[in-house]
């Protein structure tokens, strides 16, 4: 009896007991749902345009923040280093696309996967070759980036307080989804972008490169984990511990369907805020910490129902 | 002209059916034998055999598990670490629990809670498939490895949380523990692991094997003509998780003598995925000439690299070891998406027309 | 099919290429450093192995050795990762290695059972197995200066001192916070025992490796619990996100206590100003005025023959690098005086070690006079349970915060004892000491 009372009631009562708490938790997984969601972003991005399912979104993350640190650590100033990292996106988008993408071309989704986890290993051992393995601090203020936090006050005793620095995440974020949902609507790369991702072989045949769109996907997921390099990066710093932040990613897109951009979304939102409330009010009762699996559970589950995730296609199969 | 089966003629259907119908190849099996029984233990150093032979061996076995889950039955899993894992606690958890038990016996017993939970974390490949069930399957590896750290009577309330092996011997040999020598482990593992890989070999050539590469091939059309998926997939699970599961135990057992749960993290899962992938999907050879690559190539090359260059400190050699891999990895799926076994049958096929190119 | 060819010919040369082990000089002995200079855990392990192998260096460089015999230091890299640890510790094994540093808890685990058959003594200073203490069941573990359970004792002292007696610290709430690991739980069945002795809730906050640069959920319940007192077991990465975190939660940084291996220059740095305050044990000195730090600025950092980023000379966790080595090598002078011999065995190593003894003039003519404090060890105590003192952040730098003083020795003793039987029992059948005592 006393189990089914804190399983059911009591976090419900500590909710309504700790009204201030409660928003400060469903903010935090509001937050940290911003971070998956961009990094689920990336994800959808190239497997929508390739097929391809990036395993190696979790490194390029690290990849570009230390990319970003590393110039400035070197004297080049904020602006410029962030320049430069654009670039060495753009250089790596179009390394991938010339190097990897082209010669696999219609292989199997799992030699596919597997060549982005072969990507995983190269670019971990050149980044740590080339910036070496020390964590680095996120250049937050020379980047513009707002720091500090606002205390709102609520009630007797109650508290909330909004960093800055997420308050602008969720900014960011919602700028770039804008974006992404503007240039793929209304640019001529865009709509080609969307033939491609219905039918490549249909897209071939009215004369769209192929190529050309990969390079410009992988560019755009590479400038989506810049984004959330920077973003994670401010939260607690820049290392390679990030790389597997970005697995909290996967439960999110299979939630929100491996091709749906507003499913990427839609899915970071409830894995954030679900899991924290899950580790908060429940994850006690079973000795914390099932924020690692929680997020995968839910969207097993949830798979049961609906195999094709939230917003995904229809699977629809033939003989 | 070495390799040809010309003139070998069956006059009998056990003949016809055995595992190695051509003379040829059960010379080759012999020979293989001899050197692992015979040359290995007699030539090999303690440091090859502790650091390079006894877990080529082990993740071998883990990639023939995982071949016959995604090899065979086409179903792609992420989680093999766990089930290793699985293993590696059972096996723990039985020589802890009956102490006078032969230990090969905790060994192979440890198998079977692996195949347990692997059918209960089979069941939504009822449902879900391709790379959405191998994301799920990414659930057991973190079920699994919060388990072994939140559940302490896994780990028998250890201080340290991790699991230690105490030594046990067999026939007045000590087998596990520091004091074992390491030809004693070795021999344990390679008895354990001849003996699952022909028992494997030949559960592919029966009507299980397949009605999983029938499922493997087309889940739908397999289903009309009669294979019930349930079954399959389930079994398929079933088997691969058993072997992951024995694999796991002697990791720990003949390999580590002690493991944290760290040690059964998603890395080793890529790690087993790659040796199966560059080993060849759906092929018993190719999971030992996978295992071989990916284990032995980068201790080779933190080893080699300071040979002919420049002496490189140390992690500069882990950082260029783990660009090299990376880059080879991506090479070899480029060059030959079915892996070393594709490589192997051309060999075979060049050595049987040779000297001619065509014929 | 040419490039097939070329794969395969490829592999072949790399296996031509793999021969020979590098043979070392007569009047050498070997000195393995188990190190990690990459992955989630290099911003902790960089400093250490820079400060490790320059401290040796500099031996071999100004005085040529120990007593003319050269230190052949040789790092084996091992990420932090338990499988590596393995490789590493037989491919050393080889080479007749006078002490093994692990670095790593986990590989101290795994390296404690082998190292009695294989003779060859650990120390693990500081960290991996508490019990590893008791010499008389573990004769080839040394952790000198102190065990965690040491720093556990001695936190809750210093906090017992600031409110004002151990009888204060009934109805008071501390907070654990770790990394969920072995490492981390080490100390916790210390804290529990305390928490019952003294009156006082302990709650416990564990940390996924996983997880370690995403703590918000963990501080949101702290934020929740608003414990009096919090105690970090962090590494790596977690330690800097946690500083990060306690800040953004404005927890009273002044009562936010850290265990040695959480004071890193960067880990502190990371909260920036609000940081100031945050509470770390140590052992050794910091900062660079000790005549040992600027010999090994003189003779290896300035020689260019160091790895240590010029900024991050004599951090913290560099000075702890260094105190290591220093251990090394006083064990290794020791071993010299008792065996007689200039090249010493692993076996002299060890008899060196147990009868280690650094007084204040030793530590004098080392030049690290207020770097380190007295240790002696003896056979049946490998650790020693030597006085401690709290540093502080100030925003900028680490700043001593108290005096030495000693951690509880006289009741972790007994729950190290305790620990230790509970080793061996699980682990039985464990070997009898059978390593004779040399004391001289």
């Amino acid at each position: 009896m006393d189990f089914l009372h804190d399983i059911l009631l009591r976090p419900f009562m500590d909710m309504a007991g700790q009204p201030d708490f409660f928003i400060q938790v469903i903010w935090e997984g509001f937050v940290a749902g911003i971070l998956y969601a961009l990094i689920a972003l990336g994800f959808v991005l190239i497997y929508k345009a390739s097929g391809v399912f990036n395993f190696a979104q979790g490194i390029m993350v690290v990849f570009a923040g230390l990319t970003l640190v590393g110039l400035h650590e070197k004297g080049v100033p904020a602006w410029l280093a962030l320049i430069l990292t654009i670039g060495v996106m753009a250089l790596l988008a179009v390394c991938i696309e010339r190097f990897v993408m082209r010669k696999l071309v219609a292989q199997p989704d799992i030699i596919l996967l597997m060549s982005t986890i072969g990507m995983t290993y190269f670019l971990v051992g050149l980044g740590e070759f080339v910036f070496g393995g020390e964590p680095k601090q996120m250049i937050t203020s020379q980047l513009g980036l707002p720091t500090g936090s606002t205390a709102v006050e609520m009630g007797e005793r109650g508290l909330i307080i909004f960093q800055h620095i997420d308050i602008a995440a969720a900014v960011i974020a919602i700028i770039m989804v804008a974006a992404l949902a503007v240039f793929f609507n209304r640019t001529r790369i865009g709509r080609a972008l969307r033939a491609v991702a219905d039918d490549h072989q249909a897209a071939l045949s009215v004369g769209i490169s192929l190529n050309q769109i990969w390079a410009i996907v992988w560019f755009a997921a590479g400038i989506v984990a810049l984004t959330t390099g920077i973003m994670w990066g401010a939260r607690s710093d820049v290392s390679f511990a990030l790389e597997i932040v970005a697995l909290k990613a996967l439960p999110v897109l299979i939630l929100g369907g491996f091709t749906s951009i507003p499913g990427a979304i839609v899915g970071g939102l409830i894995i954030g805020i679900g899991e924290k409330i899950g580790e908060i009010y429940w994850g006690p009762l079973v000795g914390g910490g099932i924020e690692s699996w929680l997020a995968y559970m839910i969207a097993l589950i949830f798979l049961l129902f609906r195999p094709q995730g939230l917003f995904g296609e229809r699977i629809i199969e033939r003989i | 002209m070495f390799y040809r089966e010309v003139g070998q003629f069956k006059t009998s259907y056990a003949a016809d059916q055995q595992v190695f119908p051509i003379r040829q190849d059960r010379v080759g099996v012999v020979v293989i034998l001899l050197v692992a029984l015979v040359v290995v233990p007699w030539a090999g150093n303690d440091f090859f055999l502790s650091a390079i032979a006894i877990p080529f061996l082990v993740l071998a076995l883990a990639t023939i598990g995982l071949n016959v889950l995604t090899g065979y039955a086409g179903q792609l899993s992420l989680g093999t670490g766990g089930f290793m894992g699985v293993g590696a606690y059972a096996c723990y958890k039985l020589v802890t629990l009956f102490p006078d038990a032969p230990i090969i016996v905790h060994v192979l017993l440890s198998g079977f809670a692996a195949a347990a939970v692997g059918i209960v974390f089979g069941l939504p490949s009822l449902r879900i498939k391709g790379l959405y069930l191998a994301v799920t399957t990414l659930a057991a590896q973190f079920f699994f490895e919060w388990c072994f750290i939140r559940i302490p009577w896994l780990y028998n309330y250890n201080a340290s949380g991790a699991i230690e092996v105490p030594g046990r011997s067999m026939f007045g040999v000590m087998l596990t523990g520091p004091s074992a020598s390491s030809t004693a482990r070795y021999y344990t593992v390679l008895l354990v692991v001849i003996a699952l890989t022909f028992l494997v070999k030949n559960l592919i050539r029966g009507r299980i094997g397949r009605q999983w590469m029938m499922i493997r091939d087309m889940d739908i059309a397999a289903e009309l003509m009669g294979v019930r998926p349930l079954h399959a997939k389930l079994s398929a699970f079933a088997v691969s998780s058993y072997l992951c599961g024995v694999a796991g135990a002697m990791f720990v057992f003949f390999y580590l003598g002690a493991a944290e749960p760290s040690a059964f993290s998603v890395t080793l899962s890529f790690q087993v995925l790659f040796m199966a992938i560059l080993g060849g999907l759906g092929s018993l050879i190719g999971s030992f000439f996978g295992a071989a690559f990916i284990w032995i190539l980068p201790i080779l090359l933190r080893w080699g690299m300071p040979l002919v260059g420049m002496p490189l400190p140390s992690e500069t050699v882990t950082q260029l070891t783990s660009m090299i891999v990376g880059a080879l990895i991506i090479v070899f799926l480029i060059l030959e998406p079915h892996g070393l076994a594709r490589l192997w049958q051309i060999a075979k096929e060049k050595l049987r027309v040779w000297p001619f190119p065509y014929a | 099919m040419m490039r097939k060819s070329v794969i395969v010919g490829g592999l072949l040369a790399v296996l031509a290429a793999s021969a020979a082990v590098p043979a070392f000089a007569e009047d050498s002995v070997y000195v393995p450093l188990f190190s990690y200079r990459t992955g989630p855990y290099a911003g902790s392990g960089i400093p250490i192995a820079n400060g490790m192998s320059d401290y040796l260096t500099m031996l071999n460089e100004r005085d040529g050795g120990i007593n003319g015999v050269k230190i052949v230091v040789e790092e084996c890299e091992t990420g932090y990762d338990t499988q590596k640890g393995v490789e590493c510790y037989e491919q050393v094994k080889a080479k007749n290695p006078v002490v093994i540093n692990p670095y790593s808890t986990g590989i101290t685990l795994q390296v404690i059972p082998k190292a009695g058959v294989d003779k060859i003594p650990v120390l693990s200073m500081a960290y991996g197995l508490s019990a590893g203490a008791v010499g008389d069941t573990f004769p080839w573990v040394f952790n000198p200066p102190d065990t965690y359970w040491d720093g556990a004792s001695a936190i809750i002292t210093d906090i017992a001192n600031r409110e004002g007696g151990l009888d204060k610290l009934a109805g008071k709430k501390i907070g654990y916070i770790y990394l969920d690991a072995g490492y981390g739980k080490e100390p916790i069945p210390l804290l529990e025992d305390f928490s019952k002795k003294y009156g006082f809730t302990l709650t416990q906050y564990p940390v996924p490796g996983k997880e370690m640069q995403n703590q918000s959920s963990q501080w949101l319940n702290i934020r929740r619990d608003n414990p009096d007192y919090m105690i970090m077991w962090g590494w790596g990465a977690m330690n800097p996100t946690a500083v990060k975190e306690a800040t953004k939660i404005r927890y009273p940084m002044d009562r936010f206590y850290g265990i040695w291996w959480s004071g890193g220059n960067d880990d502190a740095a990371a909260g920036g100003d609000a940081a100031k305050g945050y509470r770390t044990m140590n052992f050794h000195g910091v900062g660079k005025d000790y005549p040992v730090i600027q010999d090994i600025k003189k003779y290896v950092v300035d020689a260019g023959k160091s790895h240590v980023d010029p900024a991050k000379f004599a951090d913290n966790l560099y000075n702890r690098g260094v105190y290591n080595s220093m251990l090394i090598a006083e064990g290794i002078r020791r071993a010299q005086e008792i065996s007689g011999k200039k090249v010493i065995t692993a076996a002299d190593m060890r008899d060196g070690l147990e009868n280690l003894n650094i007084d204040e003039a030793r530590i004098k003519e080392m030049g690290m006079e207020g770097f380190a404090a007295p240790v002696k060890l003896s056979c049946s105590d490998h650790s020693g349970h030597h006085k401690v003192y709290v540093v502080e952040w100030n925003g900028s730098d680490w700043q001593k915060a108290t005096d030495w003083f000693a951690p509880m020795t006289d009741v972790v003793r007994p729950m190290l004892e305790k620990a230790a039987e509970e080793y061996t029992a699980a682990n039985a059948p464990w070997p009898k000491r059978e390593e004779a005592c040399k004391s001289n």
